[in-house]
């Protein structure tokens, strides 16, 4: 346990910049997950591994001489057709059966990418280098990457282009009506395959995005998708599905926590500290329904 | 009922005199108990009950570390043992060795058993993904924060006591089979026990619907603590035994392993067949045996079979093995089978 966190108030107006800068890529995930979760009612294991997978491409474009900053452009095209790959081979045959299966198939899938990564890329924790320097404020006391505001800055980019392309577009019409009733958009002539296999392959596109701003502002290692699963699991159940400002908040609130439970309790903690979260946040969410069904006898 | 006694006489035979008719494979037959015991287990809450936990590894992995930490700490100080590692300061006398076993097993049941009842009032009133996701992150947080505790060795690992040195070379060998296999043997007395009585029928009811039950009078919290519990106790022991059968107990690679031992116990008993008796029990053969095979051929490749073997049997084989039996041959299963209304079911599909 180390309070120096609250004696000097610089280190924590530090850990909650850091935070919120971090939170933003949280929740692009999280609404990656919100998206396929509301609309396939599918939970998938793999995100985490998916976010994984876009920050190795743009990690290889690091290796090969390109400024690792078009992975942001490059890592969703790749991954919108993995993504695609991945709903034609296994989540088209687990999107109407038991949420379990889909719990578990996907957890599969999670374990065979960890390992391919591993082969493919090595054990190494690795890190794309962007070379963007850093920002000093509050009179040098607070440092802030300037990857890591580049990165919340597309985070936004691409989430505000995501919403409108929702709103606007055809198939994102689709998407919504597909969302609030499968069957009813079936009749009226929606091709719910292909809302499936777009929502995933979009979900993936934005998996690589977060995975490319990590690679840059962060490090990335073939096992640690899991985490990143959890905390936009996490996200998603605190903001509800299709509360986007919910899922922006909840995802900076998440970022703040972690950068605080990483000052106090220790690094070897951080991860531990998101999945008992989760678990808190679950148990309470439990006892706070149980109360409004009780209310409702 | 006759036959079936046969069957039994049979396999415990067969089981106490496994290891000397195959010595090579002492280990491998004492990992596949436990495997047994923990698909078993698993079946209690996952099958019967419904409840589909990745978190049962939470109570193997800390049955693991307090064998071995009771085990040590009844004769030394746990700390230097741990500091020292794997460099043997200490040496276990033969009656040490079993007594801190014994004690240490006794443990490694029943403090996963009184967790998994603390826990379990608010844990198990999450329902479907929520409860899934929940025990995911319980396993994981556990194996995070164990690799974080100093005196149980933290990210370097802990080394169980070394078995003594007792007569013939194979004895540490046929002393964990038979301790796994006569553990199996329990586990499998008090599983088929609960099975027959009304206590299962209740974990039946909860599962193929909750509020139905809760509204029949049946208190469902209650009923839902005891199966965890009961899968707690016999997690804990398997884990216990494990610790000692491995020698080596690593945080998140060996006693939390989510990612591997964790979804074994779930994918042996849907391959085997959620919800029966003998299910967990076929499949976690039928598992060993392949996956032991694909762990000796293409070594370095295991992950990516686990994760193919995975999404094939969750997608194209949900019903499991039994399932598939109970399909093709109703008749052994006690149904009764109307002729014609088979043959209308064929031609439907």
């Amino acid at each position: 346990m180390d309070f120096m966190v609250f004696q000097y108030p610089m280190i924590s107006v530090q850990a909650c910049l850091d935070g919120i800068l971090l939170g933003i890529l949280f929740a692009l995930i999280a609404y990656g997950m919100a998206l396929q979760w509301g609309v396939m009612n599918i939970i998938n294991i793999a995100q985490g591994d998916l976010v994984i997978l876009g920050g190795y491409i743009a990690y290889f474009m690091y290796l090969y001489g390109i400024h690792p900053a078009w992975g942001v452009i490059v890592a969703p095209v790749i991954m919108f057709f993995v993504g695609i790959a991945i709903y034609k081979l296994v989540i088209n045959k687990v999107v109407d059966r038991d949420l379990f299966i889909s719990i578990l198939a996907t957890f599969g899938i999670s374990i065979l990418f960890m390992q391919l990564m591993n082969f493919a890329f090595g054990a190494d924790v690795v890190l794309a280098n962007s070379g963007y320097g850093t920002t000093m404020l509050f009179n040098n006391n607070v440092v802030l990457p300037n990857s890591k505001i580049f990165s919340a800055f597309i985070s936004i980019l691409f989430a505000i282009c995501l919403v409108i392309y929702m709103k606007k577009s055809k198939l994102g019409r689709a998407i919504r009506a597909t969302a609030q009733n499968a069957r009813a958009a079936k009749i009226l002539g929606v091709d719910t395959e292909k809302v499936y296999a777009a929502t995933f392959g979009i979900n993936a596109a934005l998996c690589g995005v977060a995975g490319a701003l990590i690679s840059i502002t962060f490090t990335i290692h073939p096992y640690m998708g899991l985490p990143y699963t959890i905390r936009s699991f996490m996200i998603v159940i605190v903001a509800g599905l299709g509360n986007l400002p919910g899922v922006a908040m909840s995802g900076m609130g998440l970022g703040v926590f972690e950068e605080f439970a990483d000052y106090i309790l220790g690094t070897e903690f951080r991860i531990g500290s998101v999945f008992l979260l989760l678990v808190l946040i679950l148990v309470y969410r439990r006892f706070k329904l149980s109360r409004k069904r009780e209310y409702l006898k | 009922m006759k036959n079936n006694l046969i069957l039994y006489i049979g396999i415990l035979i067969f089981g106490i005199a496994a290891p000397f008719v195959f010595p090579a494979f002492k280990v491998q037959l004492s990992i596949l108990c436990v495997l047994i015991i923990l698909a078993t287990t698993w079946n209690i809450q996952g099958g019967e009950m419904g409840y589909n936990s990745f978190g049962n590894i939470l109570f193997y992995g800390l049955g693991m570390y307090l064998c071995a930490s009771v085990q040590v700490g009844m004769f030394f100080p746990l700390a230097e043992w741990t500091e020292s590692g794997g460099e043997k300061t200490f040496v276990h006398t033969p009656t040490q060795f079993f007594q801190g076993m014994a004690v240490g097993l006794i443990v490694a049941a029943v403090v996963p058993t009184i967790v998994a009842g603390l826990i379990g009032y608010s844990i198990l009133g999450l329902r479907g993904h929520y409860f899934a996701i929940c025990t995911l992150g319980l396993g994981v947080a556990a194996g995070e924060i164990s690799g974080g505790i100093e005196i149980i060795g933290a990210g370097q690992g802990f080394t169980t006591p070394p078995f003594p040195d007792v007569g013939s070379l194979d004895s540490r060998g046929e002393f964990f089979y038979f301790l796994s296999f006569f553990t199996l043997v329990l586990t499998f007395i008090a599983v088929r026990s609960i099975y027959s009585t009304r206590f299962k029928l209740i974990l039946n009811a909860i599962r193929d619907n909750e509020d139905k039950a809760e509204a029949m009078g049946i208190e469902t919290m209650k009923y839902k603590i005891i199966g965890w519990m009961i899968s707690a106790f016999f997690c804990g022991l398997a884990g216990g035994i494990m610790g000692g059968l491995v020698g080596y107990i690593d945080s998140t690679d060996v006693a939390f392993d989510g990612r591997e031992m964790g979804v074994f116990m779930v994918l042996m008993a849907i391959l085997g067949g959620k919800g029966t008796l003998w299910g967990p029990i076929i499949g976690a053969t039928v598992f060993h045996i392949f996956k032991e095979g694909f762990w000796t051929f293409f070594l370095g490749w295991q992950y990516v079979a686990l994760g193919v073997l995975i999404v094939v049997i969750v997608i194209y084989f949900p019903e499991g093995i039994m399932g598939w039996l109970r399909e093709k041959y109703p008749e052994r299963f006690g149904e009764v089978v109307d002729e014609a209304d088979r043959k209308a079911q064929v031609e439907l599909k």
